[in-house]
């Protein structure tokens, strides 16, 4: 088998799982997405463990470490999904937007504008009212 | 002898902070501020006797280097500085005296005794300093304690701008005096005053018509001279003691003292002499006519130490050095007791201005007595002292010759016309404060209004050298003598150098006619109308331009008041609007920078995790495009 089909594969599941992380919005189909990225750098590994014929098989004992990984991730992210569900009634993550900054409000200790600070007159000399 | 000039300067140093310790205690005060300046006065007259006419003696402590030259503390006592410590302790413990009832009541008069305590022992350091550094130390503490006097009553506006003017104006002279001190010190390359002098008569000095015109301007500060003579006019705001004290006898006379002490050096530059000339010239005749516009008496009498600073500088520029000493010394003399007589009759009648007086020849026989004779002294009038004085620098004026000769003959001729315009003056004063009708009481007779005791025996004591202090004339050369020489040598090496101050020649008839002629003009236009003003009809319509002293005020408010405060105006402009314009912009700039940045944080993940792909893609595409160059 030529080695550009499992990288082809690896390219196209990445891709799609890209497509999922930044785009859906539903916090389960981006759990989803972000397995789909994992399992496309699996196929990766392996593969390339393959082509440079690695006689450790480095790339498979990573697999084995990223599919455990992978297995607590998601729980992990489950957990967290089904919270937010709980408190918000929501997983829709175009919602979640609670860290956002504040674009118009100010701090308190602003600068003064510039035109108030020219208003001030210089005190006069004495020595003009000894005449 | 040099241990007790050192005593006599510390002892009023020392009554000063005794005064200022105790400022609370009324009869402290009065005490600590009499005692130690009548036991300075003491100490300068053992001092100007042990002397006599022996040449220059000097003690001096080292207290450390700085640089390649010594500063040292101590005293350099010659015949000048004994007879003017002499002056200055005296005329200050009159005034001392004086001020214990005068001004004992006041609330700040503990400051004000220790103020004139510290002064009088300023001006004993500037008389007895031995070193160019420690004479201006004494020189700019006379300059501070000069400002707080003035603005005594400093809740007048008044008071407070004559204070800040008197400050600002012998400043502005004393500034190029540093750097005279300074040239004059590294050029002699040393700041003792016994070597600055042996470097100037033996012509190592480098440039010493620039020093000596540096120091000049200093001189011309400290003496109110044309072109920084306005001040004195306005420094009679403060109380009338301090004018005694400061603005007629004492810091005045320490430019004049100044130019004799360093005398070699400005001989040395004849270009400066004739400017003193010059100056001295257009100073005692253009003040001694606003003396004659002016209303306040005060005012009258400060005009007149202008001209009679004049008369000195005149006498020096001229070579007269003995002649404008002694000119100095009677003028203290006389002109204080004028002051103090004058503040007798004003704290009496209320008011400063000569036509709230009149008549009161018979209220206040003492202080009309007193002022009867410190006029004639200033008039000029035979046997006064002021007389020999005038006549002295007249006379030095008319025989000068070789490098003083043009000098000369611009002072003789401003000096004689002066002479006959102080007699007007003096006269105009004597009449309106004395004679004709009193404004606000018809009977004459009325019951005595004199002042009290402490205030009158400084007058009376005053009255005595001011009326005999021309006895010293009938000694010929023995004023000289005593003095020494121009570079502080014994007086009896002077020989047939010494000046011999018994009036002679020409001058004499001549300023007497002029003081006849002018005195004259002034009793005649009083006789023809005795309330009112003589000067009204004797100056015409150029009394309001005298009145104003020449306008000279308005000249420097637009010719340097206004420049500066335009100046300052756009400095503050600028500073408001250009500089701060940096600072505050790197603030708003920052803000708005945060602003726009700020948009970018939504709180969208997503986005965060869409702009880190992107990155990670740009960063690559660069990495694979360097890849490809290299």
């Amino acid at each position: 088998m030529h080695a550009v089909y499992p990288l082809v594969l690896g390219a196209l599941l990445f891709s799609i799982g890209l497509y999922g992380v930044l785009a859906r919005r539903n916090a389960i189909a981006v759990l989803l997405a972000i397995e789909l990225l994992l399992n496309a750098v699996t196929l990766n590994l392996v593969a390339f463990g393959s082509i440079l014929r690695d006689q450790y098989g480095m790339g498979q004992v990573f697999t084995l470490f990223i599919i455990t990984i992978a297995a607590a991730e998601t729980g992990l992210g489950l957990a967290i999904v089904l919270l937010l569900y709980r408190q918000r009634a929501t997983a829709d993550l175009g919602e979640q937007r609670e860290l956002a900054e504040p674009v118009e409000r100010f701090d308190a200790d602003e600068l003064v504008p510039a035109t108030e600070l020219s208003t001030t007159e210089p005190s006069t000399t004495v020595l003009g009212a000894a005449r | 002898m040099n241990t007790l000039a050192f005593i006599a300067l510390l002892l009023p140093a020392f009554g000063s902070a005794v005064t200022f310790i105790g400022g609370r205690d009324l009869r402290h005060v009065k005490f600590w501020s009499t005692a130690p300046i009548a036991a300075a006065f003491v100490a300068t007259l053992l001092v100007a006797l042990e002397h006599g006419t022996a040449g220059t003696s000097t003690h001096t402590y080292s207290i450390g280097t700085a640089g390649a030259f010594h500063v040292e503390i101590g005293t350099r006592v010659s015949g000048l500085a004994a007879l003017t410590a002499v002056l200055v302790a005296g005329v200050a413990l009159c005034v001392q005296a004086y001020s214990t009832s005068y001004l004992g009541g006041e609330p700040r008069y503990a400051s004000y005794a220790a103020l004139i305590s510290l002064f009088t022992a300023a001006m004993l350091t500037v008389v007895y300093a031995a070193d160019l550094i420690v004479l201006l130390v004494g020189w700019e503490i006379m300059g501070a304690c000069s400002y707080f006097l003035i603005g005594h009553y400093w809740e007048k506006p008044v008071a407070r701008a004559a204070s800040i003017k008197a400050f600002l104006m012998t400043k502005t002279g004393d500034v190029p005096f540093l750097f005279g001190l300074i040239a004059l010190g590294v050029q002699a390359k040393s700041f003792q005053i016994n070597d600055v002098i042996v470097a100037a008569d033996n012509a190592a000095l480098h440039h010493p018509a620039w020093i000596a015109a540096l120091l000049l301007c200093g001189v011309l500060g400290k003496s109110a001279q044309f072109p920084l003579h306005s001040w004195l006019p306005d420094a009679m705001a403060g109380p009338t003691p301090i004018s005694a004290l400061i603005h007629a006898a004492t810091m005045v006379a320490a430019g004049i003292y100044l130019v004799a002490l360093l005398y070699p050096v400005f001989v040395l530059a004849p270009a400066v002499l004739v400017a003193m000339a010059v100056i001295a010239a257009i100073t005692m005749l253009g003040s001694a006519l606003c003396a004659l516009a002016q209303t306040d008496v005060k005012k009258i009498l400060a005009y007149s130490t202008v001209s009679q600073l004049a008369y000195m500088l005149g006498g020096l520029a001229v070579g007269g050095r003995s002649q404008a000493i002694y000119l100095l010394l009677v003028h203290g003399a006389f002109k204080a007791l004028l002051f103090l007589a004058a503040g007798v009759v004003i704290h009496r009648v209320g008011s400063n201005e000569l036509s709230a007086m009149g008549g009161l020849r018979y209220r206040m026989p003492i202080a009309y007595g007193s002022m009867t004779v410190g006029l004639l002294a200033l008039a000029g009038i035979p046997p006064f002292s002021g007389f020999f004085g005038k006549e002295g620098v007249l006379g030095a004026a008319y025989s000068a010759s070789g490098e003083f000769a043009a000098p000369g003959r611009i002072v003789l001729i401003f000096g004689l016309i002066t002479a006959g315009v102080t007699a007007a003056y003096a006269l105009r004063l004597w009449l309106g404060v004395f004679h004709g009708p009193f404004p606000e009481a018809p009977h004459e007779h009325e019951a005595r209004v004199e002042a009290p005791q402490t205030e009158l025996i400084p007058l009376v004591l005053l009255s005595i050298p001011a009326a005999a202090l021309g006895v010293v004339v009938l000694f010929g050369t023995g004023f000289s003598h005593v003095l020494g020489g121009w570079s502080g040598e014994a007086g009896s090496l002077l020989g047939s150098g010494a000046t011999d101050l018994w009036p002679t020649g020409i001058t004499t008839l001549l300023s007497l006619l002029f003081v006849v002629g002018f005195g004259g003009l002034t009793y005649l236009a009083w006789r023809r109308d005795r309330q009112a003003d003589p000067a009204v009809m004797l100056l015409g319509p150029a009394r309001g331009l005298l009145l104003e002293g020449f306008y000279f005020d308005r000249l420097i408010d637009a010719g340097v008041v206004r420049p500066t405060r335009a100046a300052a105006k756009l400095v503050a402009y600028l500073d408001a609007n250009v500089f701060d314009a940096y600072v505050r912009g790197s603030g708003t700039g920052a803000r708005d920078l945060g602003s726009v940045l700020r948009r970018l944080q939504t709180g969208s993940v997503q986005f965060y995790l869409t702009c880190l792909f992107l990155g990670v893609v740009v960063m690559a595409a660069v990495y694979a495009y360097v890849g490809t160059v290299s």
